[in-house]
């Protein structure tokens, strides 16, 4: 069967450009869907399975790098992950990241003979595409350090928070980090999750983490990161999907697959 | 302050060769006694003295700036190693100089007094001179450094006012655009080039005028609005509201666009459904009240509670213009975001 693509891009006209391109380079290839944002992309993977993946690095809601690694986390086993190439007009730090990670990417404006060379590079991955498990393994890997990467650069090392400061009502509660299990995101907010109860923060988890002990307290979804001396047991479904349960706490906690790597016997 | 131990190296050998010259010139003046004991005695005294000032000045307080105490300081350490150079250094020399016999046949001192004083003298002349030529060079090197440092301010200053204005993403995506639009209606990528033509001229230019019409503010905004609308499609949506009674009055050039392109990239991009945007201009007495209003992502903007650069800037040259006559604010709610500039109209 011809290889199919899903792209995601936001500017109306640089969607059907691109579309346009990839229809004069590879004409064989089906484009099944142009959605403009990250959610969309990932329904829209989810939905098609397509073999390519075209992704806008900046999009609204969710970017590129963001919705590939939630479609990897959710990705069904069984079928080869798609081969991913990101677009950008202009990001100097990812695209080092790319080079680094062999990650394939497109610079816009789109460039006929640039997109010839991606494709021809595509043909080559597809054909060579075993269809187990090593796909979404290598683009997990690849997809780690690409977050990784889009954090930086890094901002000149934090002191570490010994307390966590939560407006209650008009009181202001002082938490200890000992006392802090897990962080979880909730919409607008960050749930700081003790044994005895719990507070409400604003600062965003990804301002909270470089202020933590990164030993202690360990990232294991996009939302939540655990103190890793509180996890008990490491838990795997049936899909082979990984879940904590932590000591003394009712709640299981969900580990995305870009983070399943921590969990491994010694 | 860290010592840097090299320059303190070079500063003792130049004091070393200093020495050296002074006890030439004092062996000069009488040539009949050896040359041994005054090379002792300037080397031993003027040592002291550089390693009391050379490294103690790193020590007080006051010279954390220019490598040199200020004041009392500076006199109390000059003359304190002096005091201790010509004490120290004098018994030193005392039993150097006689365990060696380098005294010769002679006795030490005809005439200890007279000897004393012109040591003295000798002393304090070549420390105050060495200790002021020292001082000197340091503060021209450390003039040199202030002047490259505030160079460097003003080259980082204006790299990023520029950057802010030709922002890459915006550039390379308007010309994606502009290709794409190319050979499917080339008529539309035409006027596309146009306002991009305007809107590029604006930004450079805009460093250079100092004010210009309300009126063509609002052509400028125009232009970028327009570039953003062909890129975001029906997900922006824009209106500019000017009263033509307005149209001359003068303001700062591109006093605005900061706003509107912080409404467009804060507040509408990262909004999956986009969009309005609205730029209203009204009199209010003998004030100008402009509104830059987005129905964005508002206090969930990623920089929500950071001054940006953008409303820094403007708020330095509403100042520098106006002083307190002028003002902006900005408040953004779960609905969006609305910047308010208000101006005394003259």
């Amino acid at each position: 069967m011809n290889p199919a693509a899903v792209i995601a891009e936001d500017e109306p006209l640089l969607a059907q450009a691109l579309q346009a391109e990839l229809q004069r380079a590879w004409p064989e290839l089906r484009v099944l869907a142009t959605v403009g944002d990250g959610a969309a992309a990932v329904q829209a993977a989810l939905a098609h399975r397509p073999d390519v993946l075209f992704f806008d690095i900046r999009m609204p809601g969710q970017g590129g790098l963001e919705a590939a690694a939630e479609l990897a986390d959710a990705w069904p086993a069984g079928t080869p992950f798609p081969a991913l190439v990101f677009v950008t007009a202009y990001d100097q730090y990812a695209v080092q990241a790319f080079e680094a990670q062999a990650v394939d990417y497109v610079l816009k404006p789109v460039q006929p003979a640039r997109l010839r060379r991606t494709v021809d590079k595509l043909r080559e991955l597809l054909a060579r595409r075993s269809g187990g498990a090593q796909e979404l393994e290598a683009a997990l890997g690849q997809l780690r350090h690409l977050l990784r990467a889009a954090e930086a650069p890094a901002p000149a090392p934090q002191p570490l928070l010994k307390v966590i400061q939560a407006s209650v009502g008009n009181t202001l509660r002082m938490v200890p980090l000992e006392e802090v299990l897990y962080f979880e995101a909730a919409d607008k907010y960050v749930r700081v999750v003790c044994a005895d109860g719990e507070v409400l923060i604003r600062t965003p988890l990804k301002d909270l983490l470089p202020q933590l002990d990164t030993q202690l307290f360990w990232q294991v979804h996009r939302g939540t990161v655990v103190r890793a001396t509180a996890i008990e047991n490491v838990l795997r479904d049936e899909a082979g999907k990984m879940h904590l349960v932590l000591s003394g706490r009712e709640e299981r906690l969900a580990v995305s697959r870009l983070y399943a790597h921590l969990f491994k016997a010694m | 302050m860290s010592t840097d131990w090299i320059s303190k190296l070079r500063h003792m050998l130049q004091v070393t060769a200093f020495c050296l010259v002074v006890a030439t010139i004092q062996h000069a003046f009488a040539p009949d006694k050896p040359y041994g004991p005054p090379v002792v005695y300037s080397l031993l005294i003027g040592l002291i003295i550089w390693a009391i000032i050379d490294l103690g000045r790193d020590r007080m307080p006051s010279s954390r700036e220019t490598g040199w105490p200020k004041g009392w300081g500076a006199i109390a350490l000059v003359s304190g190693a002096i005091g201790a150079g010509w004490y120290f250094g004098n018994l030193a020399g005392d039993a150097l100089c006689r365990s060696f016999g380098l005294f010769g046949p002679r006795s030490p001192a005809a005439e200890p007094a007279a000897e004393m004083r012109s040591g003295i003298l000798v002393t304090i002349l070549a420390s105050v001179a060495a200790s002021y030529w020292f001082y000197s060079r340091g503060k021209s090197e450390y003039l040199l450094r202030k002047m490259g440092e505030a160079q460097r301010h003003a080259d980082d200053a204006r790299l990023k006012l520029l950057e802010t204005q030709l922002e890459p993403h915006m550039l390379f995506n308007t010309l994606a655009n502009l290709r794409a639009l190319i050979p499917v209606d080339p008529e539309r990528a035409q006027q596309m080039l146009d306002h991009m033509i305007a809107y590029l001229r604006a930004t450079l230019d805009a460093s250079r005028a100092a004010t210009h019409p309300l009126g063509s503010e609002f052509e400028r905004l125009r232009d970028y609005l327009e570039l953003m609308a062909i890129r975001m499609g029906p997900r922006l949506r824009y209106t500019l509201d000017l009263p033509p009674e307005l149209t001359a009055v003068r303001v700062p050039a591109l006093l605005l666009q900061p706003l509107v392109e912080n409404g467009i990239q804060h507040g509408l991009e990262p909004k999956v459904q986009g969009g309005r945007i609205a730029v209203r201009a009204r009199r209010e007495d003998a004030r100008l009240v402009i509104e830059v209003e987005d129905t964005g992502v508002g206090n969930a903007r990623a920089s929500a509670g950071r001054p940006g650069f953008g409303l820094a800037q403007i708020r330095e040259r509403l100042a520098a213009l106006h002083g307190g006559e002028a003002s902006l604010d900005f408040h953004a709610s779960a609905e969006g975001a609305r910047a308010r500039i208000t101006l005394p109209l003259a």
